[in-house]
Order: C-alpha cells, then sequence, then structure tokens
C-alpha cells in the first residue's frame, strides 16, 4: 500500500509539469486556435534562465521563479505580435511550421552557447531533504512541486471562472464571432494570452531545473508526451488538459512500478492510452466536438 | 471541423515527433570531397558533432587529432615519410546508416587512410563493416560494445580506449569487494545498457556478490522520471549496498539529481555508475556525485605525463580532455608512427606493423595491440569522485583509488572473434 501511495504521489509530480504544460497550450489553443509547438522550447528556456540567473549573476532560484516566467511572457507576446499573429487566419499548418521552426532554431541557439552537455543547478538549499507524509518520508522540493502546481492550476482556475477578464476568455474561446458581436474586443486579449501560455512554460521549466537535466533537448523529450496530454484531456480544454496532466503522470509511474515485466508497455503507456481515448472520444475526454459551422 | 482536424493534426504530429525524436537535430556537414593527391595522409575523424556525445568527443577530438599531427610533424620534420597530412571531419548524428555512408564517402572520395572515434555502439559496427569492405584502417575510440572484438571483429578494425567488459570489470568487481555485495542495476533498455547489464551482472557474480534486482528503464525516457525505479531499490529485500546505473549523458544526469532528492546514500544505497566522462562530472557537480566510484580509461590529472598533454589541449579548446580526446590523440599519433615505420600507408603492412606492438604513449600505458582480436589493452583506473571540500581547481573531480592492470582490465581475446 505504501509502495503504491509512493508511486502514485511521484507520478503526480511528473504530472504537475505535464500539467502545467498542457494547461498553457490549452489556453493558447483556446484563444487563438494555434498549437504551440515550440513549448518545449520556452519549457527549456525557462531552466536555463534559472540556470543562466544562478551562475552568471548569483540570482537564487526563488527569484528566477518570479523573474524568469515574466521575462519569457514578454519574449512570448513580442514572438505574438510580429509571427504568430499574421498567420492565424490560415491553415492551422502555417502556424505549424512556424512554431516547429522556432523550435529548433531556440534549441540551436542554446546548443551553440552552452553546448548539450547539461548544465549544473543546484537544488535551493530551502527545499533539500525530504519530510515525513505519515506513511512514508518524501523529498521536500517534490512536495513543494506538487503544491506549488496545484495552486497555479486552481488560481488560473479561479482567473477563468470567476474574473471578467476570465469570462471574455471564455467567451472568445466559445464562439468567438458572437463574443465579437456583443462588442468585446477580442484581439486586445490575444496578445497577453499567448505570453500567460508561454509563462506557464518556462515556470515548469524553472521547477525542472533541480531535479532535472538542464540541456538544449530537455523540452523536445518531454513535449512528446505533453501533446499526448493534451489529445487526452481534449484539445483546448482547460480542466481536461490539467486533469489528463496528472492522471497520465499517475499512469506512466504506475505502469512503471507493476509493468516492468513488460518494458514495451510501460515505455509506450501514454500513447497506448491516447489511441484508446481517440478511438472512444475522439474529441478527447473533456474536449467537445464542436457543432459544424 | 477546424477541431476535429487539428485534433488529427496534434496527434500526427505527436507520433511524427516520436519517429523524429530519436533521430536528433541535424547538424554540420562534412567538408566537401576534394581528391587528395597520392603520397599523403588523411586522418578521418567521424563522430557526433551536435548530439549528447558531441562534448566527451565532438570537435575536440578533431583537435586532438591536429595536436597528434603537429607533434609528429615537428619530431620528424623533414624526415617525415610525407608533410601533407590532414585531418577530415564528419558529423554522423549517432545514426548509425549515416555513420555508414560518412564512412563510405571518407574512404572513397576523401581519400582516408584511417577514420577514428565514432561513438555510438550501433554506429561503430556499421563502421567497422565499411572498415572491412574497403580494406582500410579503423580505430574505434568511443563505443563501448564489445562486439567490435567479438563477433563482429575484422583484420582492419581495432579497438582503443574502453568496452563495456572494462566498465563493468573495474566498478562492477571493486565496488562488490569494497562497498558491498548486493547490488541493484537500473539499465536504459537498448543495445548498450543491455550489454552493461550483462556485463555487470557476470561481473558481480564472479566477484561474490549478487543482483537482487535489476529493471530496464525506457529509453529515450521521456518523462525523465526515475523515482519509481529509486523508491523500489531502497525497499527491496535484501537491501542492495548499491546502485549501479547504466544510464549515460542526460539521463544519467537525470537519474543522479533524483538519487539525492531521495537521499538514497543517506539510506545505505551507495552509487555506483557505468559509464562517466569527466564531461558528466563537471555538469552534476562533484558535491551531487561525492563518493561515487567509476572505471576510468585515463584520467587528465593522473601525473604529470597526462597534466602536459591537458594543459596544451586546454590551450586549444577551453576545456579538460576527457579520455576520448587524449585516446583519440594517442592513436593517431600511434598511426602515424607505424606508418613512418613501415614506409606506406598500406594498410596491410600497417596492421602486420600494429599486431602485438606495445605502447607506452599519454594515453596507453602498458599497451598492447593484441593481435588475436584487435583489442587494445591498457592500464584502467578505478576512479571516485572528490567530496566538494577537496575540489581546489576546476575539473580535478576525481582521485584515481587502483590501477587496473592491462591484462586484468580486459576480457581474453573471445572465440566469436576470426580476423
Amino acid at each position: 500500500m505504501t509502495a503504491f501511495l509512493q508511486s502514485t504521489f511521484n507520478g503526480l509530480v511528473s504530472g504537475a509539469f505535464y500539467a502545467l504544460l498542457a494547461l498553457g497550450l490549452a489556453v493558447i489553443f483556446g484563444m487563438l486556435r494555434v498549437v504551440n509547438f515550440a513549448h518545449g522550447a520556452f519549457y527549456m528556456l525557462g531552466a536555463f534562465g534559472a540556470y543562466v540567473l544562478l551562475a552568471e549573476a548569483g540570482v537564487p532560484f526563488w527569484v528566477a521563479l518570479m523573474v524568469v516566467p515574466l521575462a519569457l511572457a514578454l519574449l512570448g507576446m513580442a514572438l505574438e505580435r510580429a509571427f504568430v499573429h499574421r498567420l492565424t487566419r490560415l491553415d492551422p499548418l502555417y502556424n505549424f511550421l512556424l512554431t516547429f521552426g522556432l523550435t529548433l532554431i531556440l534549441q540551436d541557439l542554446v546548443k551553440l552557447r552552452y553546448g548539450v552537455q547539461s548544465s549544473p543547478y543546484e537544488m535551493p538549499a530551502g527545499l533539500r531533504g525530504s519530510v515525513d507524509l505519515g506513511l512514508f518520508d518524501f523529498p521536500t522540493y517534490r512536495v513543494f512541486i506538487l503544491g506549488f502546481a496545484v495552486a497555479v492550476c486552481v488560481g488560473v482556475w479561479w482567473t477563468l471562472a470567476r474574473t471578467r477578464v476570465g469570462m471574455v476568455v471564455r467567451a472568445a474561446t466559445e464562439r468567438p464571432e458572437l463574443t465579437r458581436a456583443l462588442g468585446i474586443n477580442v484581439g486586445r486579449w490575444i496578445t497577453p494570452v499567448f505570453g500567460f501560455g508561454i509563462a506557464l512554460a518556462g515556470l515548469a521549466g524553472v521547477l525542472a531545473a533541480p531535479m532535472r537535466a538542464v540541456n538544449p533537448l530537455m523540452g523536445a523529450d518531454l513535449i512528446i508526451v505533453v501533446f499526448a496530454v493534451v489529445v487526452i484531456g481534449g484539445l483546448g480544454s482547460i480542466f481536461g488538459s490539467v486533469a489528463a496532466g496528472f492522471g497520465i503522470g499517475m499512469v506512466q509511474a504506475w505502469a512503471e512500478a507493476y509493468l516492468s515485466a513488460f518494458p514495451i508497455v510501460a515505455q509506450t503507456i501514454v500513447f497506448i492510452v491516447m489511441a484508446a481515448v481517440l478511438l472512444w472520444r475522439p474529441a478527447g475526454l473533456f474536449g467537445r466536438a464542436e457543432a459544424p459551422a | 471541423m477546424v477541431m476535429r482536424r487539428t485534433v488529427g493534426l496534434v496527434a500526427a504530429a505527436t507520433a511524427t515527433a516520436l519517429v523524429v525524436a530519436g533521430c536528433g537535430g541535424g547538424g554540420p556537414q562534412s567538408d566537401g570531397d576534394e581528391k587528395v593527391t597520392g603520397g599523403a595522409i588523411v586522418l578521418g575523424v567521424l563522430n557526433d558533432q551536435s548530439g549528447a556525445y558531441s562534448e566527451l568527443s565532438g570537435r575536440n577530438s578533431v583537435t586532438a587529432v591536429e595536436l597528434a599531427i603537429a607533434d609528429f610533424q615537428a619530431k620528424y620534420g623533414d624526415r617525415a615519410v610525407t608533410t601533407d597530412i590532414s585531418v577530415r571531419s564528419a558529423d554522423h548524428q549517432n545514426k548509425p546508416d549515416l555513420a555508414n555512408s560518412k564512412a563510405q564517402e571518407m574512404y572513397d572520395r576523401q581519400g582516408v587512410d584511417l577514420i577514428l572515434d565514432v561513438p555510438t555502439s550501433s554506429a561503430a559496427l556499421r563502421v567497422a563493416d565499411v572498415a572491412k569492405e574497403k580494406r582500410r584502417l579503423y580505430f574505434n575510440i568511443s563505443a563501448a560494445t564489445t562486439d567490435l572484438t567479438g563477433k563482429s571483429c575484422n583484420k582492419y578494425t581495432f579497438h582503443y580506449a574502453y568496452d563495456t567488459y572494462m566498465l563493468a570489470n573495474g566498478t562492477g568487481r571493486t565496488t562488490t569487494e569494497q562497498v558491498g555485495r548486493n547490488w541493484y542495476l537500473l539499465y536504459p533498455n537498448y543495445a548498450f545498457g543491455q550489454d552493461m547489464e550483462k556485463s555487470f551482472s557476470a561481473a558481480i557474480a564472479d566477484a561474490g556478490g549478487r543482483v537482487v534486482g535489476k529493471d530496464g528503464a525506457p529509453f529515450p525516457n521521456t518523462s525523465g522520471d526515475y523515482s519509481s525505479y529509486l523508491l523500489k531499490a531502497a525497499t527491496l529485500d535484501p537491501k542492495p549496498d548499491v546502485l549501479g546505473t547504466m544510464q549515460a549523458g542526460a539521463e544519467l544526469v537525470n537519474v543522479v539529481k533524483q538519487y539525492n532528492e531521495f537521499e538514497l546514500r543517506d539510506k545505505g544505497v551507495g552509487l555506483a555508475v557505468g559509464l562517466m566522462f569527466i564531461t558528466d562530472i563537471h555538469s552534476l557537480t562533484p558535491a551531487a556525485l561525492a563518493g561515487t566510484t567509476y572505471t576510468d580509461a585515463w584520467y587528465w590529472n593522473f601525473d604529470q605525463q597526462n597534466r602536459e598533454f591537458a594543459d596544451r589541449f586546454q590551450q586549444e579548446t577551453g576545456t579538460r580532455p576527457s579520455f576520448a580526446h587524449a585516446a583519440n590523440y594517442s592513436a593517431a599519433t600511434q598511426y602515424l608512427e607505424a606508418v613512418q615505420a613501415a614506409g606506406t600507408d598500406d594498410a596491410d603492412t600497417i596492421v602486420a606493423e600494429l599486431e602485438g606492438k606495445e605502447i607506452n604513449d599519454v594515453f596507453l600505458r602498458n599497451g598492447k595491440i593484441r593481435a588475436a582480436d584487435h583489442r587494445v589493452i591498457h592500464d584502467a583506473y578505478l576512479a571516485q569522485v572528490k567530496p566538494q571540500s577537496e575540489v581546489t581547481e576546476e575539473w580535478d573531480y576525481v582521485r584515481i583509488l587502483d590501477t587496473i592492470p592491462a591484462e586484468e582490465a580486459f576480457r581474453a581475446p573471445s572465440p566469436d572473434c576470426t580476423l
């Protein structure tokens, strides 16, 4: 039982990363109808931002946790204005190519400067060691990540559900034409929402720096799973992305713990689940098939 | 409609990304195909110049070979067999097929006499096929598989620096004797990892130890998470004394970071690493690895001779050499010396010149080129990462606990090999 709870907890921690990344993708897709394939690269930039601040300027983890996502939000907004914006009217394929190209450029720029070897990042002093959770000890940092990610997700949900900004975003996501017809300027929210989605990716990157290898390709591997998560949760569904993020994290951890006799299955479990969900509900678990326009 | 199309697009792109991700990104190409005139010696460095192994070998291996040529020319001057010695290099991106075609291009169109380096076992084996077919020389430096001197051995292929047997024998045996008998093995589930797991299990059993648990983790491990294995290691009965990780590069970094997070060392589970380069320690910081033992083929600060080479290397590259860099330097030097002695670059004559030769140089100590399987044997070292408090110089992260004599460090020639 303890072992089961431990692996569940670990799954939730992995899931926290998936959820933060998937949430950013979902918000961006909802508002812009753009699938941001550069999301993994921004996650990587988040981790490198933390590394550079610490190594070059001695800026601690806690400050990086605030500064890096803000800086990436600004970068994201600039990119939205300069590029993404121009392509939103065209076939989705164009933005796919754009963001995929951006990924390659960002990865190679970082590679050029810092090489492919992982860069060192130490665990922040206050979060070392482990805490007693009653049944078992658990690393403090993992508990922190879990709490922090849940708080962010709840915060985003509250903003969307309870504030005027959230109402506009939700309305624009579901019926953009109707929202415009009601005299609401949808366009002015597009850039900040894109920036916000990017900031979430950057935040996940900063959180990953102390516990994962910080290198130019760190996002490329992870983002594949995150896209599967988004498809499972339902593209554009805010709740779906978060639920699927945590859910897939747990499924993966259980598979690693209990299916180690079948490494092939443990390795591909996410995609098996994705295929099954797509057969059963083509729009994803929480997505709604759009009414024909 | 847009929604449904986009879901399809994302699903399809995810699947594509899965396939593409295994292949790495694009990288620099070779320099073209100038024909080299007769009487010239051309050395070809074929390795990873953009991916996971580009720090431990990569462009700096080319620099090491250039240093060897400069030293050879300084030593022999006008007496050299030829003054026209050059280097060609190419990026194989760790893809076996690309390695195979680049090797053919080097031998056929660039007039390369000797191919050096070639990390990634699967790519290394494909290049051995080309060397055999073209009857041209190939010194493998950076790949680990014992198949190069086993079932895939051939007359023109030499395996120079290390192999999985050397790593397992050194680390597996000494750790079992000195740290503890019970092991938990964690390996990446593909050719290299499986080979390492077998070699380690055999070495541990030979030394009277026992593997109480082992798991193949997904490769590549997209979640980057190893917590389920680390937790399992701590709960096994009997409790393992040592966690042996066979992961390499970024995956090794993930394992070690999480090993520290779960405080396994404090719980009495030590750490042994199958394959580690000085560049890995640099990126993890010695603090994260303090006390970890592993087998090293060469260490830059082992003695004065190594240090002098490391100083020169650092002037050229800005970094300290990995053992692969030193081995590339040594291999290029020994090849040029053999050509000088034989007075020809005819491959068969050079093979005869090299076979059985005993060598001592900056990389090879008590070195010998075995005639039976073309394994180059030499002293290996059991290394331990220093605690942070004892690190007084950047890159000087290791102390050498023990020298493993050349004859013991490598396996006896395999019966599978007929040259």
